[in-house]
């Protein structure tokens, strides 16, 4: 048994070591705001926050994760996070939807580590989350709002 | 006011029924989030609504519920069409409560998701929807208060009587109103008078998907559901020979291995069914992990088939079709085409005489562009829930037009079409994917051998490399040129892998005394679909790049050339048949021209380029700003002025607008899908590249042209042109050509 963090609860999963933290979250603790998109770290759908830290949960293994903080799009509830998902609404960036947990996890951490990121540094932190529908422009007026917001 | 006459079934479309049931929609955890809040749940499990119409659950306590017909990948149909309701029904949007409705097209007619005609075939039913049951409550209060009811008004959610000061709200009068008898004769409201259609609306389902809940079928589940995989072959050409699945049915959490047969033999296919691998070797288990696992144990022998015929269409379209054997590349695929635009090909349209024309031509300008495959790479995967039991078959499914499914669904599941009880998630995506419903099938049959709910779920690799592709396509633009530079004569010819991307009948044929067009295709085993406004994606990017360089080639402004060429094909049109309205393509032409400062730009380090388009029924038209920096280019802003009729959400539009924009840039730069001996060469999102943030435009600046035609629709319109305003800004800033999609292949050429 694996003891995951997860949203400041702690979830007990029956996992084999090498299992993604991704499957773990959406199969084992049952919370699917985490998208799988790819497997292998190039949509950043899967995108959750370990320590603090942006990582795709698609390739990070659930052993490297045991004892650590784990936040998903579910319990990404303080001020920044709380900013960000405002900001996505007042600015209305979603279309489909599906990659919008994990931009908004990767948003959350860059305002986290740069509070008034540049255009630059949003296409650097968002270079990693894809977005078929084509919302970009939007996400990146939604974190400078967010940032305003903070 | 606008006459309206109620001529649907008034039966079934205007159903007006008291419910007291409604199970079906409580019960499932999953569901319970289709519901907005914790109050309207407890609501809902009282099943104390009345339903008019349909389209509209209207409680004692005057909440209203109205159910969006269509399947939502993103379009924003699940905020734009319930608008229609509540315009004319008369209540307060902010607190009206939106659902999905299910599958059940005898009760909603249309649900129906592709060829951006949502806007467009619901603007009459949808309202007439609204206005019935608005009439019927305003019925209901005039006999209960003894008044005529045409002293009576509705608003707000209210009726009300101005001189005795009576009110009751909807839900007092619902009970009452569904006994009555819908009206025969409506009117609706003009173009132009509306409160609600017309201003901007946020999402309904956005704070739903920034707290991530679960609203898409991946994240569907159920008591005692299993996860399965499907195996396809690996190339294209081939089929499943044989497998060994000892190795993976001792792997953990592993409940089972076997092979389906997707269409039964003999099947006749229906336009919607696809003919990609039909035999599939399955891996059900407990988690993703595990089936993941499993099925890399599975030892599968592939074979390449022989040509073999299958059946489709239905009635006097009924056809046989021959798929050729072999495995396809596409460096021969290139080959092939060019030996096509050798030989004659299948005229489509001539009028006057083109071949006359060429040979007394002073100069002919002939230029060729060609286009990759493309694979629609929603986010996210292709996935199906499927519970079969003797009593009825669920489903939880992703599919944008699911009565197309029903022939599908019961022929290869051996189910009749009453024992269909399908979900329609939110599509992480469509784009036209999801329009080809094979795996809601292979879902079935999974559940119906396992005995059990189970998901399917493919991976990236498996959705990539599954077909169902945008064909590949090529076309020569010929024009004739006389000693003074006019165009004597235009001749297009092209095709494609498997059809041609030609309309014959768009612009600017009607501009032209003599014009040809003819067109061939190649058989191929590679499957394919529509995907975003189907051949229009590249016919469009090859016919508005060869506008701009026959423009520069005579000396005339791109925007002007285009107006004056659409000027004389209004005025003096050539040939029948012509496909456009003239008026409203100058209209979206002019708009831009103004709204960008065409002959003026404010910034002068950057090029520009221009490009329009007709499909679909809606014009569009775009000014593409772009620089190059380190031999790559950077999209600058954009400015797009749009014709599709009346705009009904202004906000989702622009954004579903912006989305086809970045959508067609991306494509036109990085977009392809190779093959070598039938295999796809691009697998996941490491090799086929995709537009991402950085490459994204700075700004796009959106204009509608104003004016109260009925909706044309808008999710395809947008993206054709945006391909050659591309290309012709690229020239601007490179002072070369580019013919061949995707265009990073040459510039990293250099």
């Amino acid at each position: 048994m694996i003891q995951l963090n997860i949203n400041d609860k702690v979830y007990e999963v029956d996992a084999s070591a090498d299992m993604p933290l991704l499957w773990a979250i959406r199969d084992l603790v049952g919370l699917t705001g985490t998208k799988f998109g790819c497997g292998m770290a190039q949509c950043g759908a899967c995108t959750v926050h370990v320590n603090g830290t942006p990582v795709r949960s698609c390739s990070f293994p659930v052993a490297a994760a045991a004892g650590k903080k784990i936040t998903t799009i579910e319990g990404m509830n303080e001020k920044i996070g709380e900013a960000v998902k405002k900001a996505w609404i007042e600015l209305q960036v979603p279309q489909c939807g599906y990659c919008q947990s994990g931009q908004i996890m990767s948003a959350t951490a860059l305002l986290k580590s740069k509070p008034h990121p540049t255009d630059a540094d949003i296409d650097a932190a968002m270079q990693g989350n894809l977005c078929r529908c084509g919302t970009y422009q939007r996400i990146r007026s939604a974190i400078h709002r967010a940032a305003e917001m903070i | 006011m606008e006459k309206s006459n109620n001529t649907q079934s008034r039966r079934s479309f205007l159903k007006v029924s008291s419910i007291t049931g409604g199970g079906m929609m409580i019960g499932f955890s999953w569901l319970a989030n289709l519901i907005p809040n914790e109050a309207i749940a407890a609501t809902t499990a009282t099943k104390d609504w009345i339903e008019l119409t349909g389209f509209i659950k209207i409680f004692p306590d005057n909440r209203i519920v109205i159910l969006s017909p269509n399947p939502e990948f993103g379009q924003n149909v699940m905020t734009s069409l319930p608008m229609m309701i509540a315009e004319e029904l008369e209540v307060d949007w902010t607190k009206v409560i939106v659902e999905q409705g299910d599958y059940d097209t005898p009760r909603f007619k249309r649900q129906f998701t592709g060829g951006s005609q949502a806007m467009r075939m619901a603007w009459k039913p949808l309202r007439t929807a609204g206005a019935t049951a608005r009439l019927m409550l305003l019925q209901a209060a005039a006999n209960e208060w003894n008044l005529p009811v045409a002293e009576l008004t509705a608003s707000n959610g209210f009726v009300n009587h101005k001189a005795t000061n009576k009110t009751a709200s909807y839900g007092a009068l619902a009970t009452a109103a569904s006994k009555l008898t819908a009206p025969e004769k409506i009117n609706l409201k003009k173009n132009g008078e509306f409160s609600l259609i017309g201003t901007p609306q946020k999402n309904v389902e956005g704070s739903k998907v920034v707290t991530g809940k679960p609203l898409f079928t991946m994240d569907y589940k159920q008591e005692g559901m299993l996860i399965a995989m499907a195996i396809h072959p690996t190339a294209f050409g081939m089929k499943l020979k044989s497998f060994d699945a000892t190795e993976a049915l001792k792997m953990p959490g592993i409940k089972d291995v076997f092979e389906i047969q997707v269409y039964k033999n003999g099947y006749v296919k229906a336009g919607f069914d696809t003919r990609t691998f039909n035999n599939l070797v399955v891996v059900v288990g407990n988690t993703t992990w595990e089936v993941m696992n499993a099925r890399k144990k599975v030892n599968i022998q592939w074979e390449a088939f022989q040509p073999y015929k299958e059946f489709a269409g239905a009635g006097n379209n009924k056809r046989e079709d021959t798929i050729p054997a072999g495995l396809e590349s596409s460096d021969q695929h290139l080959k092939q085409m060019y030996e096509k635009q050798k030989v004659q090909g299948k005229i489509l349209r001539k009028d006057g005489e083109p071949e006359a024309a060429f040979a007394k031509a002073k100069k002919i300008i002939e230029k060729t562009y060609s286009a990759p495959f493309l694979a629609h790479n929603t986010m996210e995967p292709i996935s199906c829930f499927a519970h079969i039991t003797d009593e009825k078959a669920l489903f939880v499914a992703p599919i944008q037009i699911p009565d197309m499914m029903k022939q599908s669904i019961t022929a290869n599941l051996g189910i009749t079409a009453d024992k269909i009880d399908m979900k329609l998630a939110r599509m992480g995506g469509g784009f036209g994917r999801r329009a080809y419903g094979h795996y809601i099938v292979e879902a079935g049959l999974i559940s119906q051998k396992m005995k059990a709910p189970i998901k399917l779920i493919y991976t990236r690799e498996d959705d990539m490399t599954n077909g169902v592709y945008r064909p590949s396509y090529m076309v020569t633009y010929k024009a004739a040129l006389d000693e003074k530079n006019n165009v004597t004569a235009i001749h297009i010819k092209g095709g494609g892998i498997p059809e041609n991307a030609i309309h014959e009948n768009r612009f600017p044929a009607g501009a032209f005394e003599n014009y040809l067009a003819e067109g061939w295709d190649i058989p191929s085993n590679i499957t394919i679909g529509a995907f975003r406004a189907p051949r229009s994606n590249f016919i469009a990017s090859a016919e508005q790049s060869f506008l701009d360089e026959l423009a520069e080639a005579i000396g005339k402004d791109p925007i002007d050339y285009r107006i004056e060429l659409l000027k004389k094909a209004k005025a003096n049109p050539v040939g029948k048949n012509n496909e456009y309205d003239a008026d409203r393509y100058i209209g979206v032409l002019e708009l831009v021209k103004e709204k960008s400062n065409w002959g003026n730009p404010k910034n002068k380090n950057t090029k520009r380029g221009v490009a329009a388009y007709f499909c679909h029924n809606s014009y569009a038209a775009h000014v593409l700003e772009l620089s190059m920096k380190d031999g790559q280019p950077v999209v600058g802003n954009i400015v797009s002025a749009l014709d599709c009729g009346v705009v009904v959400n202004p906000e989702g539009a622009k954004n579903m607008i912006e989305g086809a924009i970045v959508d067609g840039i991306g494509n036109v730069l990085y977009g392809g899908l190779r093959f070598e001996k039938g295999v796809p060469m691009q697998k996941n999102f490491n090799q086929y590249r995709m537009i991402r943030m950085k490459e994204a435009p700075k700004k796009i600046d959106i204009h509608f042209v104003q004016n109260n035609i009925d909706p044309t629709g808008l999710g395809e319109p947008p993206f054709p042109p945006i391909f050659a305003a591309f290309a012709n800004a690229l020239y601007k800033a490179t002072g070369k050509r580019h013919y061949h999609q995707p265009f990073i292949n040459d510039l990293n050429k250099g």
